[in-house]
């Protein structure tokens, strides 16, 4: 059971937005119409008699015929009704949920409807604690007593103030006719269920921290503000831009192109593994395997992006252009990303090393980009920061995006994987196995594991494809003599 | 004959009749440009592309695993690389890493503050991210060791001034982007805790951010209570590009798989799709039975499904193309607070305030 801390008051009670407020309170008011609204009838209610009490399934019934909405959505609806107080259960009452079925319901008084303005504080809690203590000792429940026990001591220097209201209050409530009592204590006691709601009830009043900035106040926007608002205009209304044929185009291709590989469009090869409990699906795709899938291969080819992010597809792209003897422009590619996305204090010495191997003349690496920005790119790296190499990067990539890309897509080295790559025969499983797959699912690898697999990999590629400095190694050489 | 007014008199004069009034006037006029500019390029909707495309059939989704484990609502989640672990954070301040396939708990990090909104899988999937109202994100390398105790190893990395809404590695795991309730976002490093670019626009606490699956990956989308959604670029600090149609707070921000649009999710109960290439908002996704605010929204693999997490506890399922809802999904006993897509497209994992996460497929 936990205790609700009273936070250190930043004074700035800003509960987020309730933006649904409005409507359902336009919902609330229509249900009570005396003529469309939902039926009321009296109760009874212990020894008095209640009126106006609505039962769940008529107040279902009313949702489903307005909303147009089948029945379990409006279960829903009805829920959230209770849950932000509009609609209060009388059997029951920890339960802020809407039952389909003839349990007993009542409309909140629009005095405890929630609001932006005002908001349930804590004097007003320990008063109505109070209260209830005077009128009968130990009729507290234990979460009660428990904020009843927090308040005492952090309330204590208005203590006297507390009682004094909470015995006017129970005096006004004894003068008070039975049923409007028991009415008023039905409300009275909704409110604070919804508003200090006990442990398992969900109550939509919980709704998180606070915000910073009031979101109903008006924004008061300054000299400076204004100036830098119609800059970005400026600049936005300068911005190329697009038709939409076109670019809803390329989102409507891109959608066409992914349509199979969707696994909740097109069923995965064997089987999707959070459906059969099978993990062959993944076990398939790994990062190492000899032999991908067909529907991995095919992935490939949908964009250099797609061939590079998977490093299986990389290891194939590497191997035709080792054939092809132009490996520099990849390895460039791949230690341009290692700068960019690397810690702070190792892009000097990143820098200096991907200068001396791809760009300094003479390099053992060179790459052959156009001379501008080759210019750009040796300059910024004077004061290299994690960003110097993006228009050397972004030149590379094209080329290969433009050239490279297409001709491996028509080589030998392709095409042999893709006749090699597998075609997983789609498994079904009984129920009876399904429940034994259940039972026995398979542990995996650890991720830590295979990435310390990974960087044993990447060191010795790196040794094995380091090209031999031959004027260092002589230079080393000399200097030992 | 007049001679040219010198440079420093003349920028003073201009100083002195700009008023705070005239500066109004200007930024409303650029901005009905702008819409101007926009709706000339304005040529076809998404609906009427979409007419060629055939229909999705009917949709089976359940949930397949239910993770019972957070003593209190469940505020945050992400998925590791490997698509079966996650990690989750809760408002008891427990993070906890999840074998989602076998159901195991792997890890199990209290933090000392309550209300962790925020937690991220590294990419190496060696480490985990988080943070809330303490202000800071934190960096928790994970163990193979069951009973080391992670907390001895914790690197406290960002640091706001306010709550920390939301954060995500980027490519590596050396660097983090934050958004925060101060009304700002932060790149930091990793290894030195530096703060490496920080991105200032927003008029009000920042929500949500999520980062662009581009090929060139240097920009970020972030979304905040002021309404407004911005592009932001990672290398200069700069806001490119800016919507505001949303009438309420913005929770969540997803791109789109291409990288070329992104979706939005909001409390005034609709999700919007927004076309970075044409500049403007492309699709409402709503219906007048959906009045309770969305949590958080991630496509599918092909970006053809758009998942929505809401407050009425409810899942709604919508096709992009078609702008219709597809789906509803029930099964959480309140509010939705996240929804993420497996990084194979495999499942999506759904967070509650009812305490449990949910894996749907």
């Amino acid at each position: 059971m936990t205790i609700r801390t009273v936070r250190p008051d930043h004074v700035q009670h800003i509960r987020p937005r309730m933006h649904c407020l409005k409507k359902l309170e336009a919902i609330v008011v229509e249900m009570q119409d005396p003529t469309s609204g939902v039926k009321g009838s009296e109760q009874k209610l212990n020894v008095t008699t209640i009126p106006h009490v609505i039962t769940g399934k008529d107040i279902i019934a009313w949702i489903v015929n307005k909303m147009k909405t089948p029945t379990e959505e409006a279960n829903v609806f009805g829920t959230m009704l209770v849950a932000y107080g509009y609609i209060y259960p009388l059997q029951n009452h920890r339960k802020l949920i809407m039952c389909n079925d003839n349990s007993l319901y009542r409309f909140q008084t629009p005095y405890f409807w929630p609001s932006q303005k005002w908001l349930a504080e804590d004097t007003d809690y320990a008063i109505y604690l109070a209260k209830r203590n005077i009128r009968k000792k130990g009729m507290l429940e234990p979460y009660e007593q428990a904020h009843y026990n927090h308040l005492h001591k952090w309330l204590n220097h208005k203590w006297d103030f507390i009682v004094m209201q909470a015995t006017e209050q129970y005096r006004a409530g004894k003068e008070r006719k039975k049923p409007d009592r028991v009415v008023f204590d039905c409300q009275e006691r909704a409110y604070w269920i919804l508003n200090r709601p006990p442990r398992h009830t969900h109550s939509a009043m919980d709704c998180g921290p606070e915000r910073l900035v009031d979101p109903d106040e008006d924004q008061i926007i300054s000299f400076d503000q204004y100036r830098r608002m119609n800059v970005f205009f400026q600049q936005a209304i300068m911005r190329s831009k697009v038709k939409s044929s076109v670019s809803l185009g390329a989102l409507v291709k891109y959608i066409t192109t992914y349509k199979t590989h969707d696994p909740f469009l097109a069923p995965c090869l064997p089987s999707n593994p959070w459906q059969t409990d099978i993990d062959a699906y993944w076990t398939l795709n790994m990062r190492r395997v000899d032999l991908p899938t067909k529907m991995r291969v095919e992935r490939w080819s949908f964009s250099l992006f797609e061939l590079l992010t998977d490093l299986r597809g990389r290891d194939d792209f590497k191997i035709f252009l080792k054939k092809e003897f132009s490996g520099e422009n990849l390895a460039f590619w791949e230690a341009a990303e290692e700068l960019k996305w690397g810690t702070a204090s190792s892009m000097r010495t990143k820098a200096e090393t991907i200068f001396k191997t791809f760009l300094a003349p003479g390099a053992p690496r060179w790459i052959n980009i156009d001379g501008r920005t080759m210019g750009l790119t040796v300059k910024g790296l004077e004061h290299p920061h994690r960003y110097v190499l993006d228009a050397a990067q972004t030149h590379v990539f094209l080329l290969m995006k433009k050239d490279t890309f297409f001709r491996y897509l028509k080589s030998p080295v392709y095409k042999d994987i893709q006749k090699k790559a597998l075609n997983p025969e789609p498994q079904n499983f009984s129920p009876a196995q399904l429940e034994q797959n259940a039972q026995n699912r398979s542990v995996g690898i650890h991720p830590i594991i295979l990435w310390k697999q990974e960087e044993e990999e990447k060191a010795k590629a790196a040794a094995a494809s380091a090209p031999v400095d031959v004027k260092a190694m002589m230079s080393k050489i000399d200097r030992k003599k | 004959m007049r001679s040219p007014p010198i440079p420093e008199m003349a920028t003073q004069e201009v100083q002195l009749n700009e008023t705070l009034a005239h500066l109004k006037t200007e930024s409303d006029n650029l901005k009905s440009k702008l819409e101007e500019e926009r709706a000339k390029l304005h040529d076809v909707e998404l609906h009427q592309v979409a007419e060629k495309v055939e229909g999705l059939g009917q949709f089976v989704m359940k949930t397949r695993r239910t993770l019972k484990g957070h003593g209190n609502k469940v505020l945050c989640m992400d998925w590791c690389k490997d698509k079966r672990r996650i990690v989750s954070s809760s408002q008891d301040g427990k993070v906890i890493v999840w074998d989602a396939f076998t159901t195991n708990k792997e890890h199990a990090v209290t933090m000392p503050c309550t209300w962790v909104m925020a937690c991220a899988y590294a990419p190496s999937g060696c480490a985990v991210a988080c943070g809330g109202l303490d202000n800071k994100c934190s960096v928790y390398p994970l163990s193979l060791d069951k009973n080391e105790n992670l907390a001895a190893k914790k690197k406290s990395v960002a640091m706001h001034t306010n709550y920390l809404s939301a954060c995500s590695f980027t490519n590596s795991d050396m660097q983090i982007l934050t958004s925060s309730g101060d009304g700002t976002c932060a790149l930091w490093d990793v290894e030195s805790g530096q703060l490496l670019q920080s991105f200032h626009g927003h008029a009000a606490d920042v929500l949500c951010l999520d980062l662009a699956p581009s090929e060139t990956g240097n920009t970020f989308v972030s979304g905040g209570c002021d309404k407004k959604a911005n592009v932001w670029d990672m290398r200069s600090g700069q806001c490119i590009q800016s919507f505001e149609t949303h009438e309420s707070d913005i929770n969540s921000v997803r791109y789109y798989p291409s990288g070329d649009a992104f979706a939005s999710g909001s409390d005034d109960a609709t999700c919007r799709l927004y076309d970075l290439r044409a500049d403007r908002e492309v699709a409402i996704y709503s219906k007048e039975s959906i009045i309770f605010g969305v949590s958080s929204v991630d496509f599918s693999l092909s970006g053809r499904l758009l998942f929505g997490g809401y407050n009425d506890y409810t899942i709604n399922v919508w096709d992009v193309l078609k702008g219709t809802r597809v789906s509803i999904l029930f099964g959480h006993e309140n509010r939705v607070s996240t929804l993420r897509v497996s990084p194979d497209g495999t499942a999506f994992c759904t967070g509650s305030w009812d305490h449990t996460l949910r894996i749907w497929a």
